[in-house]
């Protein structure tokens, strides 16, 4: 087994999740699953070999200064200044809680 | 007339030509979704409001006599991972139970502007993650073909909606099959473009270096359509490319005599239902008596595929699921004392199993002391899978394989069972790791009549070509039904 019953809990916990023992439970047993299989790369000597975040890698954007109809083109600068953003009340409307200028959140410091 | 089961010409064509009023079609929409919907549970949320005001529109350039634009006064419908201005947006999950966007999707507007009447929001897989759509959180997806089975995800509502004439068309995502897998199980076409093709702006972001936007449609015209439609630059994605857009319609009827077909043997191997790769393999058949060649490929490290994209996209998709914390927008859970556990409440009692273990999985590759042996790892491969199409394809111009490794499984027999479910996958994840534009198209059914489905996988930016084999088969199968 890779992962134990405290890596569950550790990682939750960077999550932002709580997880009941039930979840837990299954948790544990879910990921030493799939982990056994995704160990199946190691079968891969992969040394020399450049990691791919994005398609663009491929398209050799960024290299040489070239730029590519294919890769990811920088946007104008906007002399006016910003693109205009939401109006406050409608940047609040989803808001689970607000006071009309902030968004409202339980206290912060915790002791 | 039966105006539901209508292509986009000629749905645009009644209205241009007056035989039934935009008005009056949404209506005949909505009363097929009325009467038909609760068997299926395509749909989540209905803007009627919207579809009857762009009807009003279309009517009234209809009256004129001025030409209707592409997709005028025609109904389609929306997976709910796209936000739509006004229109409530869940994306299947209940921490976006009562999100109203305050903007639109790109793709969307694009539609709209060139006069589709969006008549609703389509159930999915909770963030799009799931190949069944039972990780809803809202209801499960009924295959129209036969109700006991799924229709495949995370697109299950829009495949869905399309096979049983509730939507002449639907947009969908695909970050790993999510288009094309239950659009082969529901009987319909589905694209996945270029990665680049179609702006993301809008889109509900699962894993953003292999989230695509991608049409469902009946025929493989209506989804070169569409996809002309909705694809070129976006300034509000810097991800969409510059290049500019064919006309992906008039390169249809092209001949594709002396085209090259690849057959890669790793898409045919154990695994792979019988029922399935005969149809497909009847397929390669066809192109050849069509005067294709068909060309034995390698694609050598597909086994491997599904273990690195259960990598990077749970990585990123723990990334990006980190904004659902209950502050700006969604669900908070109450009666809570601090800021932290509003945070893990919040998660915990409004993300669903599957989320929550994709979010899990994805931490878990990204923490101190496994980045290495786990995301950069699978990053590697990631090239390495993508180095096995460029080779191929300087041998091939498209290259043939089946689309999910069995017809659509019923209801509940996968659930308990996530690596059998992400093993569904096998031959759609490649296209994504790699960004290359992929269809999946109807090419049979089982003796149960659950359809079939195949892919044409091509080129960066090659959808063109992608499109006209598709039509090509297309058509054949038209002409001999016609015999």
């Amino acid at each position: 087994m890779k992962v134990s019953e405290k890596d569950v809990a550790y990682v939750a916990d960077l999550a932002n999740l709580e997880l009941t023992e039930e979840e837990r439970g299954r948790m544990l047993r879910d990921l030493n699953s799939i982990l056994d299989h995704i160990d199946t790369l190691n079968e891969l000597d992969t040394a020399t070999i450049q990691p791919m975040a994005q398609v663009s890698d491929r398209f050799g954007a960024g290299n040489s200064g070239q730029e590519s109809e294919r890769s990811y083109a920088n946007r104008d600068d906007v002399h006016e200044g910003l693109r205009k953003s939401l109006p406050h009340e409608v940047a609040l409307a989803n808001a689970p809680d607000s006071d009309g200028v902030f968004f409202v959140v339980p206290k912060v410091i915790e002791r | 007339m039966d105006f539901t089961s209508l292509t986009i010409d000629a749905t645009r064509s009644a209205v241009q030509e007056r035989k039934i009023s935009a008005t009056a079609l949404a209506e005949i929409y909505y009363d097929k979704i009325g009467k038909d919907d609760p068997q299926i549970g395509a749909y989540l949320t209905l803007s009627k409001e919207r579809a009857l005001a762009k009807a009003t529109e279309i009517d009234a350039l209809a009256a004129k006599g001025e030409k209707l634009p592409p997709l005028g006064g025609v109904p389609v419908g929306i997976k709910d991972v796209l936000v739509t201005k006004g229109v409530r947006t869940t994306a299947g999950s209940k921490i976006l139970g009562n999100y109203i966007p305050p903007y639109d999707c790109t793709a969307v507007a694009r539609l709209e502007a060139a006069g589709a009447l969006v008549l609703g929001k389509l159930n999915c897989d909770e963030f799009a993650m799931g190949s069944s759509n039972e990780n809803s959180a809202w209801r499960p997806v009924h295959n129209p073909r036969d109700l006991s089975r799924v229709p495949g995800g995370s697109s299950g509502g829009s495949a869905a909606a399309t096979a049983a004439d509730m939507a002449v068309a639907a947009l969908g995502s695909d970050t790993g099959g999510s288009i094309r897998q239950p659009a082969s199980l529901c009987g319909v076409v589905g694209l996945k473009p270029t990665y680049g093709r179609v702006s993301r702006y809008g889109l509900i972001a699962f894993a953003s270096s292999l989230d695509h936007i991608g049409p469902l449609a009946k025929t493989v015209r209506d989804a070169a359509i569409m996809l002309g439609t909705i694809a070129g630059r976006d300034p509000m994605d810097s991800t969409s490319a510059q290049l500019p857009v064919p006309d992906y319609v008039a390169e249809l009827d092209r001949p594709v005599r002396g085209l090259r077909i690849g057959v890669a043997r790793e898409y045919f191997g154990d695994g792979l239902d019988d029922q399935v790769r005969k149809p497909v393999e009847a397929v390669i058949q066809k192109l050849a008596a069509l005067g294709c060649d068909i060309v034995e490929v390698s694609l050598p490290h597909t086994k491997y595929a599904i273990p690195t994209y259960y990598i990077v996209a749970t990585a990123e998709a723990s990334s990006n699921l980190a904004r659902f914390d209950g502050v700006r927008y969604g669900y908070r859970a109450t009666g809570v004392r601090s800021l932290s556990e509003m945070y893990r409440r919040t998660r915990d009692q409004s993300f669903g199993a599957e989320v929550k273990r994709r979010i899990m999985l994805g931490t878990y590759a990204l923490s101190a002391g496994y980045y290495d042996a786990y995301y950069l790892k699978a990053q590697k491969v990631r090239t390495l899978l993508t180095r096995d199409f460029e080779e191929a394809f300087s041998k091939v111009d498209v290259i043939i394989a089946p689309t999910s490794p069995t017809p659509a499984f019923k209801l509940g027999e996968k659930v308990d069972d996530p690596l059998a479910m992400y093993l569904a996958d096998i031959y759609t994840v490649t296209a994504n790791l790699a960004g290359i534009p992929g269809i999946s198209i109807p090419c049979g059914e089982t003796k149960e009549k659950l359809p079939i489905g195949m892919q044409i996988l091509g080129k960066h930016f090659d959808e063109a070509t992608v499109l006209r084999v598709a039509h090509a088969y297309e058509s054949s199968l038209q002409a001999s039904h016609h015999h």
